[in-house]
């Protein structure tokens, strides 16, 4: 119910293995093992730098936002930290790198999913749509600014690529639905009221035409 | 004769921008993600820094080697906070930083270093007073007392005895602490995630110094801050971290950025103290309190042994016979930081609990017992209670929805009614700005605040545009960087009475000016022109446009400053607030759900009806957070912060919160106030509220807030047995 995407839920004829499954494998079970007993008291944060192996920088080229990007990236490197870092599209934001906050949210081959759950070299050959490709007059964006669906605006791209692949895929939605369906991501500041009004705006203009 | 204008606001009537409901002027940078904030900073040749924090509840440094670290490839740069012999006081301690040329690499060199400690014994139980006597971790913060309270008992109609909580929570910035420093030809500039842009440089300055003998001018230091992704209240300094990547900067001739990884930043970038008490209280047959006892303990971490001011207990009545004394508990955990509405969120949990408590033993409605009982608030905010509850119980349906605690139904899920009641200060912080005339028409302001996200830029836009009588996009506001003229921290909700204030000011003392000019020209009494629609006025005769009469002033145009706070009647302070929920729990499983949640809040004279509403909206989806989810979760064993992460720190999601209504209380009396902050008193009452909603559901007082489903259910057990 909190996660309706299915590109950050593992699925049957993937690669089988992404950092999603990965976390979820080693950090997810430490992190019960910590509230259960606390004997090392290691967290999920732990757990997850003691896994990642560092090897050789390889080449690999994305597509981000319709244009090849070449680099140069060792196979542990996020897609997050390389799109913030090595292209300097800050719009997603690094808050949990845990999968838990939707920050960090973009679009690979059109499917919402969470910066931080893939790396740089699982996205060879998709397309990677970040909210910097969003036009100036993005309806979402202007939806957003009119229903002040936002304060320190530090989760609102996320929730902006969040609502956008929502309401593009679920015109006529309801308020149920909304509420499931932009589950997957955190806002501290409190915009919730003023982003499920804007989403109902745009699923109801789009279910009606 | 030169023109003297009335420093005030217009009447309410003629506003076209003030009270009004106006889209944040940032709106779209930060939607589309094109806002640039402190983490965001990547100039060119930028190093990443990762810090090595201390895993444990207590220890001495016995060994920390660096050299392997800085081997390690793409690091440049290693800093130690401690050296051998220190003592690390809590979970999450700072121990080293790596800056590298990836944050991989930095993360690599972390592992790197050779860190070995001895353990020492901790203690961070907050709610165990007993634990803490016998672990001799206990300060007492004195007792006082007013009237005769054994008196008072004895002649009571009603005595109850009961017990309240609320757990330490963590601030929780989606965007960690840090800061990007970088020095240019001997001058430090720092992106820093701050609510305290003008204030920052001195404390860089000062820490650089004491830390490392680094010597810089205050003058040669500038911090610039334009989007902050969360503070309150935790980020008012320069912080160690900071100084750590100011001086690797230094030492590597390179911009460091260092961000706070999730874990540390929940274990040492703040928190807010937590509150137990043990209350009697007393009530005759009408409902009013006749005497109050309470003794309270809690922890603001960090070795301090502090906890909430026994001076404002209990909160907002002043009761005539009371008792109160207080406790601290030391304990190793990270130290406290302000908190939005320091401590107001505890003492209203811990206060406003009790009182429901004596109304639900009278059988009483609760609204009847808070209304009993106003004559013991404070006399300026007594009409403004009144008519607050009165306003809430109509949107939320009280009188039809209430019923006696306990009487929630009969199926398992039970439903309930619960109110409170806040104050908060929010008067305005000192602060200056500049305002300025350009001769083409376009008008700046210019102050060293910061817009944390309350839409400080989008207020001060509105009052130029508002005073000039110009169009908001005529208006340029520039502040975020501290070379502008100083404006105060934003905290306590200041800084809208901070900044309104002196831009008003400046703004009324440049149009003075402009008018000289224009009654010269158009040879008019200057004392009589107005402007509106962007033109000027001689009465109802239009006697220029705008534009064409700021082309009249030659080329340094008109350049004014402001001050405040002033007694002139633009700002005031303290705020009144009514909060109510209707919630249903699940007897089965613990589960809390807000069913509906109602906040009518004062806050004198509103700049901006959108973002205002925005506020308290967001006021209440925090408290909705503190009272069912959130908590700092320390494990008595290890000593440490076990759920220092987003999947185990528990936030609301979207579908968490039921429906928010939100009504601001705004007679033209409010109006006549002034400016008065906002941002603290929404989040205050929401504790108690939901808390003595549950009690109405089920009948029964969970003690501590948050109302987590095994809290629920081990008061529903405990209830029973
Ligand atoms: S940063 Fe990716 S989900 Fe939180
Ligand atoms: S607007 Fe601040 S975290 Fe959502």
């Amino acid at each position: 119910m909190r996660d309706p995407r299915e590109e950050t839920i593992p699925n049957a004829n993937g690669s089988g293995f992404n950092r999603r499954d990965f976390l979820r494998g080693s950090g997810a079970a430490v992190a019960v093992t910590a509230l259960a007993t606390s004997d090392q008291g290691a967290t999920a944060q732990d757990a997850k730098k003691a896994n990642v192996a560092s090897a050789k920088a390889q080449d690999v080229t994305l597509n981000v936002n319709g244009k090849e990007h070449k680099l140069s990236l060792e196979p542990r490197v996020t897609l997050l930290d390389t799109l913030r870092d090595d292209l300097n599209l800050t719009g997603c934001k690094d808050v949990c790198d845990t999968t838990n906050c939707g920050a960090c949210t973009v679009l690979i081959d059109g499917k919402p999913t969470y910066a931080c759950s893939r790396l740089a070299h699982e996205c060879v050959g998709k397309k990677v749509t970040t909210i910097e490709s969003l036009a100036a007059n993005d309806p979402v964006v202007a939806g957003f600014v009119k229903h002040d669906a936002q304060q320190c605006g530090f989760c609102t791209p996320g929730f902006v690529m969040a609502t956008k692949a929502f309401c593009d895929k679920n015109p006529g939605a309801t308020l149920a639905q909304v509420r499931a369906g932009l589950g997957g991501n955190i806002c501290r500041c409190g915009t919730y009221v003023g982003i499920t009004a804007c989403a109902m705006e745009l699923v109801t203009k789009k279910g009606g035409k | 004769m030169a023109t003297e204008l009335k420093v005030a606001w217009g009447p309410r009537k003629d506003n076209v921008y003030l009270g009004k409901e106006i889209t944040r002027l940032d709106g779209v940078e930060k939607a589309s993600g094109a806002a640039k904030y402190a983490a965001d900073a990547n100039p060119k040749g930028c190093l990443y820094a990762k810090v090595l924090s201390f895993k444990g509840g207590a220890g001495k440094v016995k060994s920390l080697n660096l050299d392997d670290a800085l081997k390690v490839p793409g690091v440049k740069a290693v800093h130690a906070f401690v050296k051998e012999g220190d003592e690390l006081q809590w979970d999450g301690a700072l121990v080293a930083a790596v800056a590298a040329e990836r944050q991989e690499q930095a993360e690599d060199g972390v592992r790197a270093i050779k860190f070995t400690f001895d353990t020492m014994e901790h203690f961070v139980d907050e709610d165990d007073l007993k634990g803490a006597e016998a672990a001799k971790r206990t300060k007492d913060l004195g007792n006082n007392t007013k009237g005769d309270v054994e008196a008072a008992l004895k002649s009571a109609a009603v005595v109850h005895k009961g017990q309240y909580g609320i757990a330490t929570i963590s601030h929780m910035c989606l965007e960690t602490h840090g800061s990007c420093t970088r020095w240019e030809e001997g001058k430090l500039i720092v992106n820093h995630s701050t609510q305290n842009v003008s204030g920052t440089p001195a404390n860089f300055v000062s820490e650089l110094q004491k830390q490392h003998n680094i010597s810089v001018d205050a003058a040669d230091v500038t911090v610039l801050c334009q989007f902050v992704g969360g503070g309150f209240g935790s980020k008012f300094a320069a912080d160690d971290w900071g100084v750590a990547a100011a001086k690797m900067s230094k030492e590597t001739g390179r911009p460091v950025r260092l961000m706070l990884d999730r874990a540390t930043e929940l274990k040492i970038a703040g928190t807010r103290p937590s509150g137990f008490a043990e209350v009697t209280i007393a009530a005759d047959k009408d409902g009013k309190i006749v005497a109050w006892d309470s003794h309270h303990w809690g922890t603001n971490g960090g070795m301090k042994g502090g906890t909430i001011n026994l001076a404002q207990f209990p909160y907002v009545f002043d009761f005539d016979n009371r008792n109160r004394k207080a406790t601290g508990l030391v304990t190793n955990a990270g130290p406290d930081r302000a908190w939005r509405a320091p401590p107001h969120p505890q003492l209203c949990a811990l206060t406003d609990t009790a009182i429901d408590d004596i109304a639900a033993k009278l059988g009483k409605s609760a609204v009847d017992v808070f209304l009993a009982n106003i004559d013991k608030t404070p006399e300026k905010l007594q009409a403004t209670y009144v008519a607050e509850i009165k306003r809430a119980a109509e949107l939320i349906g009280w009188s039809k929805k209430w019923h006696p605690h306990g009487k929630g139904g009969d199926g398992d899920v039970k439903r309930g009614l619960g109110m409170a009641i806040h104050t908060w200060g929010g008067r305005a912080h000192a602060g200056t700005c500049t305002v300025r005339i350009n001769p083409d028409g376009s008008v700046e302001s210019l102050s060293g605040t910061q817009d944390i996200g309350t839409g400080t830029r989008t207020a001060i836009a509105m009052v130029l545009a508002e005073t000039f009588g110009i169009t908001l996009d005529a208006v340029k506001v520039r502040y975020g960087s501290s070379v502008y003229p100083r404006s105060g921290p934003s905290g306590g909700s200041t800084t809208i009475g901070g900044v309104t204030g002196p831009n008003r000011r400046a703004a009324i003392a440049a149009l003075g000016k402009l008018f000289d000019v224009v009654a010269e020209k158009h040879k008019v009494d200057g004392n009589n022109l107005t402007t509106k629609g962007g033109k000027i006025w001689n009465g109802d005769k239009e006697v220029c446009t705008w534009k064409a009469a700021c082309g009249l002033l030659g080329m340094m145009g008109i350049e004014t400053t402001g001050e405040g706070p002033k007694d002139d009647g633009l700002t005031s302070e303290q705020v009144g607030g009514v909060q109510m929920a209707d919630v249903s729990v699940d007897t089965k499983t613990g589960i809390v759900r807000i069913n509906q949640f109602v906040a009518v809040q004062d806050c004198g004279l509103i700049v901006d009806l959108l973002t205002a509403k925005s506020q308290v909206y967001g006021g209440l989806i925090m408290g909705i957070a503190y009272s069912l989810t959130e908590e700092q979760i320390l494990d008595n064993k290890t000593g440490r912060y076990i759920n220092a992460d987003l999947e185990n720190y528990k936030l609301p999601r979207i579908g968490d919160i039921g429906e928010l209504i939100v009504e601001m209380y705004q007679p033209d009396s409010e109006y006549e106030r002034g400016v008065i902050g906002l941002g603290e008193p929404p989040v205050i009452a929401c504790g108690a509220a939901i808390s003595n909603a549950v009690a109405n559901a089920t009948g029964v007082r969970v003690p501590t807030i948050p109302l987590t489903p095994k809290r629920v259910l081990d008061a529903l057990k405990a209830a029973k047995a």
